[in-house]
């Protein structure tokens, strides 16, 4: 059982994977309020009944393109304490900019759909993003790794602190992150510190996910 | 017959190869049947016209008269296939000016034959035939059988009566021998030359005035390119139909065996039947991650989301060695110059990696006069060639449709760089 029970809105337009992502959300103690096939039934749900958290898929009717995204950021707008998890059929770290244009602060997360698959995961992930954090699918981060050019101040992480930053990108936790790189969670504590020294974050904003959206952002 | 060439140059060639080969014959033949089809279009035209005028009155008439240009494409028909008497052997038919009508109701073909000028031309050759032509060439045909007929039975007719002929005059078949004997071959060589004459001026105004002419035929590369341009475009609906295909259905039932084997695992109690339902979890991932790069290899949704810069980027990122993508474009383009653009970054990518050796590459694209430039550069050992069948020449296809080109420059030793060039509006 979850911590907490949320309560979600999914918009998911094949009716296969929609049962299937309610099963697996309800078995797990928490609430569909709706399940709905299109942005705009989607938009029109929420603001009707606000949820804690709107899981959509990013292609949906009408066009098949990026409909839940663009859904999303209507949300973002008129619900900012909504959290968004948008699920993709591909790895495309293209549809990135417009969810993080939308968001300014966490409980935003972008998934590949098959990750629901790994159940438990998933359920933390949807956790992680209803608390207010922040989860980028590990094959996306790998991508935008591929693609880092070294300016900006990411220019001045060490291999190793990127390595925790693109896992902190991931939603994990510190003891998460200590578990992947075989190491103590105090070594993890101090590395995430000279991260957010290094990008110079507000204190006062939540760090964590400042200094993943500035890894995210800082992208060619 | 092939020795002979075309008519004109027989006709003022050795004399005796021109008088013993089949062009006097064809000739003749030309002629005579010029008359004969003659006859019958003006039949045809005095009947069609008088009921025409007559029904006139009845708005019936209105359309038996607007028939005519059609009667003038059915001469030109008739008269392009009698055209090939007179066409050495070897020499290609000539073409109609006229476009494929097949499919068209009668009424759009109508409409059509009266908007072409190659019609008006024909139906203006019809007129001279049914008026002009045929008369000339029945006197014509009929004077030389009169006089060679007249020359080579003068002997017979003298034994009869008397027979005058060029001022000489005969009495009995033994007096007019010797002059049949000789008149009549030079009476036959002289034939020979006028109708060959004949039939080769007539010919020549007939090929002038049903042939296609420039118009036509720039007409005709117009549709071709059309058709290349939709050939294309059908490729590519296709394309799109695949990936659709794949993406709401057979991925779509993948992922949602992933989620099902998900839910098993947390239901099934560990042991050996856990480790199988772990098992199948992971192959329905591998099957899944195989799907989806091979849909994207099929129609990237980012090339149709995002555009050209995003959809090479993602491809960028996926080769193994660093790549640099600088393209700045201000506008999208046509989804045809969009995916061959696409195209030729990714098979370029594609054979970098493959056949290289290369250290690093980049993909370059700006937009200069109206025109897409794209390059794929690498810094490997060079030696690429446009092979039949491979990769690039199927882009080397795709944008010649387009009206584009594809250069490589790869010599041994590298580097190699593809340049591609298109125009960034599709012109039919």
């Amino acid at each position: 059982m979850p911590d907490r029970a949320l309560t979600i809105v999914l918009a998911e337009d094949s009716a296969l994977l929609r049962e299937g992502m309610v099963g697996i959300l309800e078995r797990a103690g928490h609430r569909v309020i709706a399940a709905v096939e299109d942005g705009d039934a989607l938009v029109a749900y929420v603001r009707r009944e606000p949820p804690d958290v709107v899981i959509t898929d990013v292609r949906m009717p009408p066009d098949h393109s990026d409909e839940g995204l663009r859904a999303a950021a209507t949300i973002r707008e008129t619900h900012p304490d909504v959290a968004l998890l948008v699920l993709s059929q591909y790895v495309a770290d293209a549809y990135l900019p417009t969810l993080l244009e939308s968001t300014d602060g966490g409980g935003v997360g972008y998934l590949l759909k098959d990750r629901v698959g790994h159940v438990a995961e998933f359920l933390r992930d949807l956790g992680t993003v209803a608390d207010g954090g922040m989860v980028v699918d590990p094959d996306v981060v790998r991508q935008l790794l591929a693609r880092r050019r070294d300016d900006g101040p990411l220019s001045a992480l060490t291999a190793r602190e990127r390595e925790v930053l693109s896992l902190m990108a991931e939603g994990r936790t510190n003891g998460s992150i200590a578990e992947a790189l075989f190491v103590s969670e105090a070594a993890v504590r101090k590395h995430v510190g000279s991260i957010f020294a290094k990008l110079d974050l507000d204190p006062a904003s939540d760090r964590r996910v400042s200094a993943v959206l500035t890894y995210l952002r800082g992208t060619g | 017959m092939s020795r002979s060439g075309t008519v004109w140059s027989s006709l003022t060639g050795n004399p005796a190869r021109f008088l013993f080969s089949a062009w006097p014959w064809r000739s003749l033949a030309y002629l005579a049947s010029s008359a004969l089809v003659g006859v019958l279009v003006l039949a045809v035209f005095l009947v069609v016209v008088a009921v025409g005028v007559v029904t006139s009155i009845l708005v019936i008439g209105v359309f038996v008269l607007a028939t005519i240009p059609a009667l003038g494409v059915a001469v030109g028909a008739i008269e392009r296939r009698r055209l090939r008497l007179m066409q050495s052997p070897g020499e290609p038919a000539l073409l109609s000016p006229h476009p494929d009508l097949t499919g068209l109701t009668l009424l759009a073909r109508l409409r059509q034959v009266r908007k072409e000028p190659g019609s008006w031309r024909e139906l203006g050759y019809a007129i001279l035939l049914a008026v002009v032509l045929w008369i000339v060439d029945a006197v014509l045909v009929s004077f030389v059988a009169t006089f060679v007929g007249g020359l080579a039975l003068s002997p017979l007719g003298a034994a009869y009566d008397q027979v005058m002929v060029f001022g000489w005059t005969f009495d009995s078949t033994v007096e007019a021998l010797p002059f049949a004997l000789v008149a009549t071959p030079i009476a036959l060589v002289i034939s020979a030359y006028l109708l060959t004459a004949a039939a080769a001026g007539q010919a020549a105004l007939a090929r002038l005035l049903l042939s296609p002419t420039e118009e036509r035929l720039a007409a005709h590369v117009a549709e071709l390119r059309r058709s290349r341009i939709n050939l294309v475009d059908a490729f590519e609906t296709e394309r799109r139909r695949i990936e659709r295909d794949l993406h709401d259905g057979v991925q779509q039932r993948l992922v949602a065996l992933t989620m099902t084997l998900g839910r098993a695992e947390m239901d099934v109690p560990p042991g050996e039947g856990l480790d199988l339902v772990k098992q199948a979890h992971h192959e329905a991932e591998e099957a899944l991650a195989d799907l989806r790069s091979a849909v994207r290899g099929i129609h990237p949704r980012v090339l149709v989301d995002h555009g050209i810069a995003a959809a090479v980027r993602e491809v960028a990122d996926r080769t193994p060695i660093p790549v640099s993508v600088e393209i700045s474009l201000d506008v999208r383009l046509p989804p045809p110059i969009e995916a061959a653009a696409y195209f030729v970054a990714s098979e370029g990518l594609t054979n970098v990696v493959k056949h290289a050796d290369a250290r690093s590459g980049a993909v370059v694209a700006w937009v200069r006069d109206d025109r897409l430039v794209l390059t794929v550069t690498d810094d490997g050992v060079g030696g690429a060639t446009v092979e039949p069948g491979s990769g690039l020449a199927g882009l080397v296809t795709r944008l010649d449709a387009l009206g584009g080109t594809l250069e490589v420059s790869s010599p041994v030793g590298g580097p190699t760089r593809l340049r591609m060039e298109c125009p960034c509006q599709i012109e039919p």
